[in-house]
């Protein structure tokens, strides 16, 4: 009886666990293409913050984002809306008062990041923490990709189009500026902006996310294929489109795996990522443990 | 490179950061074509005079009048120190930066632009480097590819801020070579300078600089021994109690 059961359902093992449940289920359609255009728009994001050495700013921002996000559902309950608003109102602040502090007291970029946000983190707590219960912190915190409704998609699509379509625009502004930003300021009126354009599309990114994998979820997304790219290629332009690759490719697994196990997704979209991470970190040709410990034989010259 | 603009004036410049003075009360004209060498010890506002001309400092004080030229129309070397060099580009794309003024940042780097780079490259002689990333050069290679931006940038005045810190004799000369070329094509070069030898080999015209001007004016006169003896005289060290500086309203009632 049992072996005829496993001998029927043995061919589709595979298209149960991969295909299956995008196939039935609408959330898992949702959750796959909110998160895909998540990881499109932010893996790529990633990248240049690595390279201009922010890899810590984006953790900070996406904390940064709460007590905005929080206000937003204190004024309007879970109202995505609301909620989206008040984190980019928040995040925005946040990262303008951090490059205006830096650019006009002596204190540098770092310090006054550090400061910001962990003030903004702290009202964001203690908001949430009044009104509210700690279900609903987790659920900002960590967010719910099987929640997604037609505003969410839309609202995540429109950001990573938008994203995309920037930072094709400004990508001679954007790697200028990470380059020589002294060079870029002495011979274009536009250099000053630059850093607060990629700050403001970074908050956007985080926003945009939250509802899918929590405010601290998103960074994840963001920071950990552009990190694994890095250790595969030296090229930048194969290194964006790569993160975006390995970021579509953990949306995908960690969503499986989230179905299979009945883990939450969002933390395990990023342990996928994580895993890749680890993955390049030891095999990766531009970097990893294996390339720098065992080099192959140097050259005649 | 654009029509051949007028002197650029110093009118009793004073610059500085936070109101503390590092150059005080310059006053001076580079003529169109000059060759200036910057000197003076440590801490004399060298480069911070360049950082003026080049447009990225406001002055405290005075003012920097320029006939037609715009100050983003300089091209300006800054110290190596401030270039990202572990950011993944090849060298072809670094120089091709250069041609930022005439593109913007959105413009299409066409053909003619591409043999501009190519160009270049083989006045500095890296022919062949072309797509080795900037991270795998010598100190002296990036140099040679720094000089090469500026060729590319094609400007009537040329700022450079220590160009041959770190720089190893056979490169010294061939990039002193491309300053004497550049001077034979009627641009104006300032260039700060540590070695006096350097100035007094390649620069017609010193200011010798130590935080006030100390003199200025044809190379082996400025720099001679009573000068300099002048210049190392100043004093770095930071007046806390330093009082506003009266100068400007005593020069004007004694007129």
């Amino acid at each position: 009886m049992r072996a005829s059961a496993c001998g029927t359902k043995k061919p589709n093992m595979l298209t149960d666990v991969f295909v299956a449940p995008f196939v039935d289920y609408e959330f898992m359609r949702r959750a796959l293409v909110g998160s895909l255009a998540l990881a499109l728009s932010g893996a790529p994001l990633g990248v240049f913050l690595i390279l201009r050495r922010m890899s810590l700013a984006g953790d900070a921002l996406s904390h940064a984002v709460l007590p905005g996000a929080a206000i937003g559902y204190l004024v309007a309950g879970l109202s995505l809306p609301a909620m989206t608003f008040g984190g980019l109102v928040a995040g925005l602040v946040v990262a303008l008062a951090t490059g205006a502090a830096s650019r006009f007291t002596t204190l540098r970029e770092d310090a006054s990041l550090a400061a910001f946000y962990l003030v903004s983190l702290a009202l964001g707590v203690t908001l949430v923490s009044l009104k509210g219960s700690s279900v609903d912190l987790l659920h900002v915190l960590f967010g719910s990709v099987f929640g997604l409704d037609d505003s969410a998609l839309l609202m995540l699509a429109g950001v990573s189009t938008l994203t995309l379509a920037l930072l094709a625009v400004f990508y001679r502004a954007l790697v200028m500026d990470t380059l020589d930003p002294l060079f870029l300021r002495q011979t274009s009126p536009l250099g000053e902006f630059v850093p607060f354009l990629f700050l403001g599309l970074v908050v956007l990114n985080l926003v945009a996310g939250f509802q899918a994998l929590g405010t601290l979820m998103a960074v994840g997304l963001i920071m950990l294929p552009a990190a694994a790219a890095r250790l595969w290629t030296h090229e930048l332009s194969a290194a964006l489109s790569l993160a975006a690759g390995v970021a579509a490719l953990c949306v995908y697994f960690g969503l499986v795996f989230s179905n299979e196990t009945g883990a939450p997704t969002g933390p395990a979209i990023i342990l996928a990522a994580g895993l890749c991470y680890f993955v390049s970190l030891i095999f990766g040709r531009a970097g990893g443990v294996l390339r720098l410990k065992r080099p192959r034989r140097h050259l005649e010259g | 490179m654009a029509a051949a603009p007028g002197p650029i004036r110093l009118v009793n410049l004073t610059l500085g950061y936070d109101r503390r003075p590092a150059v005080h009360h310059l006053e001076g004209e580079i003529a169109p074509g000059a060759g200036l060498a910057v000197c003076g010890p440590n801490g004399a506002g060298k480069s911070t005079l360049l950082k003026a001309l080049a447009g990225l400092l406001a002055p405290l004080g005075g003012r920097i009048d320029r006939a037609s030229a715009a100050a983003r129309d300089v091209a300006y070397l800054p110290q190596l120190v401030e270039v990202d060099r572990s950011f993944p580009i090849n060298v072809r794309d670094f120089v091709a930066m250069g041609a930022m003024r005439r593109l913007g940042l959105f413009g299409r780097l066409d053909a003619g632009e591409r043999a501009r780079t190519a160009e270049a490259l083989d006045r500095v002689g890296l022919v062949g480097m072309e797509d080795r990333p900037i991270d795998t050069l010598s100190g002296g290679q990036m140099q040679r590819v720094l000089f090469a931006r500026l060729i590319v940038q094609d400007q009537r005045v040329i700022l450079l801020d220590e160009p041959f810190g770190a720089i190893d004799e056979a490169t010294t000369q061939d990039l002193l070579a491309l300053i004497d070329q550049w001077r034979a094509e009627g641009r104006t070069v300032v260039a700060v300078l540590h070695e006096l030898d350097l100035a007094r080999r390649a620069f017609p015209e010193t200011l010798l600089l130590a935080r006030e001007p100390i003199a200025w004016g044809e190379t082996r006169a400025t720099l001679c021994g009573e000068n300099l003896a002048r210049a190392r005289a100043m004093s770095e060290a930071y007046d806390r109690l330093a009082r506003e500086c009266l100068r400007d309203e005593e020069a004007e009632h004694a007129h």
